[in-house]
């Protein structure tokens, strides 16, 4: 009887449940340290044990990675992929009631792409529009799964802020001069920027107490009208209320310290400070505040603002006690963030460990995921990437990836079945060709679908 | 030459006016939908009303006789989803979304150029919406109802193909208003179109395009902007209810809700119309429906071959409305920009959507997309039966299901007794590639089918010229 119990239990087991042992590699576990020739066993999606000698269980699958490197799944604190439509909402300066959730692409390429460089994890940020943009969500890169499947369970969402240049002229084609086609969009300082957030929390503060009100009452036993629910303000409660981080889009020290004044005085804390390119010149300030930096590497001078950039930025601020990582920002970038990581071992000095944290373990703790992601330990969900050479090298390719214990990403079997893949779309494309020729002409038809389509 | 063509045809359409009060079709042979077809029977409609159908059944003095020898009868057809009647007629908020409207989604936007089933609405600078709360995007307390224009130029093509009835709905913005349930004849007080005058509120979302958003129509510009003022609509909607009962129940001392339209619009539909064509734009609206709670129709269906799809929708029990203007591969493609395996792959599989739906016991019907000419109608119907779809399914698809859908499959959908008269009798297969349509009958009244040239009869008002904002 208990054999059969047994059995129909393995019968049950989710794909994920797969036991997986990847063996002979160079593990670089981030938290740890370095592993020369060991092995890491998952199970049930999760890490189980990993060191030189460990114990295989029976029917494990192994994966042989001799000569090979193992890390934690690369996590990108900043993206926009996987989202459909447009990632601005900039019609408003205030776009705290849209939300990346609803509009996740699970069929974006992307994904795959980025995957195939090492990411596991990525946050997807709104634009930077508005001074309060829309909300956040971290996913896995589950590609193949829906859209609800690829969020990261109990990730805790988050919020976009933007300073400077892209909020101020977004919505202002000349500047808030002169005559424009469409009415031009409060702000267009960086005065109005500071102006907006505060009138924003100071309404948001006043829904907050309406909320508490209504709360007591019904605690109290009375059936009061509940408030008007207003999704722009809820999310920015939840701010309050330190139920949702604030990724802040910033470039200049002076808006930057602008901001950790704004959210002492309203009595909320930023999670994140994104691009932070002049982070390094107010890094006490920043790290006195408690928030993270979450910068590119060495990408600059595209803007005015952005002229004071310096490599050195993730290593400075790192120096202060900042929880650094360095970010994509861009789906293309975010193939090759173990490179980005690098940088800042040539820039700074960073050791091997400090720079893959930067893109492993630190966007974990600032998205507040590091109790299941960004190393590679027991207990922590198994987001692995295995490497070919030496990670923090251009000459390193991902050879396999896994989330949760699975392989989503296979270097060899993607190549192997690269070709197929072509002669089969080149194959339905000549079909259809073909049947554009011998079908006649419709007239007045141009195609199209739906009044409206998504 | 061409002159006296044209004035014949008017005279031929013109014809009909004089009703007799009874049209009888005897001899011929009689697809009901609702039960088996009669090989050889008489369909008799009197007063708009089917009177008798049946192999024996007497013909009333006086009644306008068809001899159906050679021929078949079938219900008249329904157009689930359309702007007929409502050509230009009111005006227009602004036009939705950065990208134009419609359009499937990135992936094939490589493909097709869009046509929407829309009147062009002209862009107005002066609703710019300033924020959430100021919704110039949404009419929903409007009804197709009231704005009928009997003297459509499309009513003629579209009943030529078989067309009886249509579901026709504003389309404006985001809420456009409540659609009516009308039959297509003409020269009446438009009101006497009207089968059901509140059949449902159509809601339109555009999804915005690249990095910038946020100029020209104001919020929302984004497709999830869209979203977010759909839901604080019904936020909105159901706190404006809760508000006014409590009001009701104790008004003394209380302060006033201050009256809605919009809301009253929204609360006044008894189920809405929202789009999805991709399996991902499937899931996500569905799940949109699930949280407002409203008894929901989704129409586009583009990807609906894709077993996710019926899947999707066979788990939450949505009707769905099925677009018959399939995707077509340009005829250049750009090498810049080719199209994706998935894009292609819509391309070869759409048409099977209707078959993949009926396999799954999804409760669909299709509807024209504003595919006007009888001859592109008959066509794309017949590429889906081509791709799978039994005649019989197709039909029903055209007939009885969206009756059902709409909940007037009492009135309208069959042929049986009692039912509204409409019909249509073709010479030859219907959707067959040279059927022809010899009568439609609307509510008793008889149409001979108006000739069209192949650019004739297609009102310029329902070309829009796509994203030139």
């Amino acid at each position: 009887m208990r054999r059969l119990l047994l059995a129909g239990l393995v019968a049950l087991a989710p794909l994920g449940a797969e036991t997986i042992v990847i063996q002979n590699a160079t593990i670089m576990t981030v938290s740890k340290g370095t592993i020369k020739n060991g092995s890491v066993v998952v199970r049930d999606g999760k890490i189980v044990d990993v060191g030189e000698k460990v114990m295989i269980p029976e029917g494990a699958t192994r994966i042989d990675a001799a000569g090979q490197y193992v890390i934690p799944g690369i996590i990108d604190c900043h993206s926009h992929i996987a989202v459909d439509g447009s990632v601005n909402e900039g019609s408003v300066s205030v776009s705290s009631m849209v939300d990346i959730k609803d509009v996740i692409n699970p069929e974006d390429i992307a994904i795959y792409r980025a995957l195939a460089g090492g990411v596991t994890t990525a946050n997807i940020l709104h634009g930077s529009a508005n001074p309060i943009g829309g909300r956040t969500i971290v996913l896995k890169m589950r590609w193949g799964k829906d859209a609800q499947s690829m969020i990261f369970e109990g990730a805790k969402p988050g919020i976009k802020f933007a300073l400077g240049e892209n909020p101020k002229r977004s919505g202002n084609p000349q500047g808030g001069r002169g005559e424009t086609t469409t009415a031009a969009r409060y702000p267009a300082t960086r005065m109005g920027v500071e102006d907006v957030i505060r009138e924003a929390f100071n309404q948001a503060k006043i829904y907050k107490a309406a909320w508490d009100e209504y709360n007591a009452k019904v605690a109290r036993g009375d059936h009061p009208l509940p408030p008007r629910r207003d999704l722009k303000l809820e999310a920015l409660k939840e701010v309050l209320e330190g139920n949702r981080y604030v990724h802040a889009h910033c470039y200049r020290a002076d808006e930057i310290l602008m901001l950790i004044r704004v959210a002492d005085e309203m009595g909320f804390k930023i999670r994140t400070f994104q691009h932070v390119l002049e982070g390094y010149k107010v890094a006490k300030e920043i790290a006195a505040h408690g928030a993270g930096g979450s910068t590119f590497s060495d990408w600059w001078s595209y803007k005015v603002e952005a002229f004071d950039a310096i490599p050195y930025n993730a290593a400075l601020m790192a120096k202060a006690g900042i929880v650094v990582s360095v970010n994509s920002d861009d789906a293309e970038q975010m193939r090759h963030l173990n490179i980005e990581a690098a940088k800042s071992m040539k820039y700074g000095g960073m050791s091997e460990t400090e720079a893959l944290a930067m893109v492993t373990l630190n966007p974990a703790k600032q998205l507040g995921i590091d109790n299941r992601v960004g190393s590679i330990e027991t207990g922590k969900d198994a987001d692995l990437v295995i490497y070919d050479k030496y990670p923090l090298s251009d000459y390193a390719k991902v050879q396999k990836v896994l989330i949760d214990g699975t392989v989503y990403f296979d270097r060899d079997k993607a190549i192997a079945e690269q070709a197929a893949k072509d002669a089969g779309k080149q194959k339905l494309l000549d079909k259809l060709k073909q049947q554009n020729q011998t079908q006649q002409p419709t007239g007045g038809r141009r195609g199209g679908r739906g009044g409206e389509s998504l | 030459m061409k002159r006296l063509v044209t004035a014949l045809f008017l005279i031929v359409a013109t014809v009909s006016t004089a009703e007799p009060r009874a049209v009888a079709i005897r001899n011929a042979r009689i697809v009901t939908v609702s039960g088996p077809a009669i090989a050889k029977g008489t369909v008799v409609v009197r007063n708009g009303v089917i009177d008798a159908v049946g192999e024996n059944v007497a013909i009333p003095a006086g009644a306008f006789v068809v001899e159906g020898e050679g021929l078949t009868v079938y219900p008249g057809l329904i157009d689930a989803l359309s702007t007929l009647g409502l050509g230009g007629a009111s005006a227009a908020a602004a036009p939705t979304g950065a990208s134009g409207r419609g359009g499937r989604g990135t992936q094939t936007t490589t493909v097709t150029t869009t046509v929407p089933a829309t009147p062009a609405a002209p862009a107005a600078a002066a609703t710019r919406s300033m924020g959430p709360e100021d919704r110039p995007q949404t009419t929903s307390w409007e009804m197709a109802a009231d704005e009928i224009s009997p003297s459509d130029s499309r009513i003629p093509n579209v009943r030529g193909a078989g067309v009886t009835t249509a579901v026709t709905f504003p389309t404006r913005g985001i809420f456009g208003g409540q659609g009516a349930i009308i039959d297509l004849i003409t020269g009446e007080k438009p009101g006497e179109m009207v089968v059901v005058p509140a059949a449902g509120q159509y809601i339109a979302i555009s999804r915005g395009s690249g990095f910038g958003g946020g100029m020209g129509a104001g919020f929302p510009s984004s497709l999830m902007g869209n979203i977010a003022y759909i839901r604080q609509i019904y936020l909105d909607a159901g706190h404006y209810q809760a508000a006014k009962e409590a009001y009701e129940k104790d008004p003394r001392g209380a302060a006033r809700p201050a009256y809605d339209r919009a809301l009253e619009g929204v609360l006044a539909s008894k189920r809405i119309l929202l789009p999805a064509n991709r399996v991902v734009e499937i899931d996500r609206i569905l799940r949109l429906a699930a949280e407002l709670k409203q008894p929901t129709i989704l129409y586009g269906l583009l990807e609906a071959y894709r077993p996710e799809a019926a899947e999707l929708l066979k788990k939450s029990g949505t009707p769905v409305l099925l677009s018959l203007k399939w995707p077509e591969l340009p005829r250049e493609i750009d090498p810049d920009n080719e199209p994706t395996m998935r894009s292609l792959e819509a391309i070869d599989k759409a048409p099977s959507g209707a078959a993949a739906l009926k396999k799954a016991g999804v409760r669909f019907a299709l509807y024209s997309d504003g595919l006007e000419q009888p001859r592109d109608l008959q066509r794309a119907v017949k590429k889906a039966i081509d791709a799978g779809l039994s005649r019989e399914d197709a039909i029903r698809a055209l007939t009885l299901s969206p009756a059902e859908i709409y909940g007037v499959a009492d009135k309208l959908g069959s042929i049986e007794k009692g039912k509204i008269g409409n019909l249509v009798v073709t010479r030859g297969d219907l959707f067959d590639d040279h059927t022809q349509v010899v009568w439609t009958i609307v509510e008793g009244r008889h149409y001979k089918p108006v000739e069209t040239g192949p650019a004739g009869g297609r009102g310029a008002a329902t070309e829009e010229p796509g994203g030139d904002r």
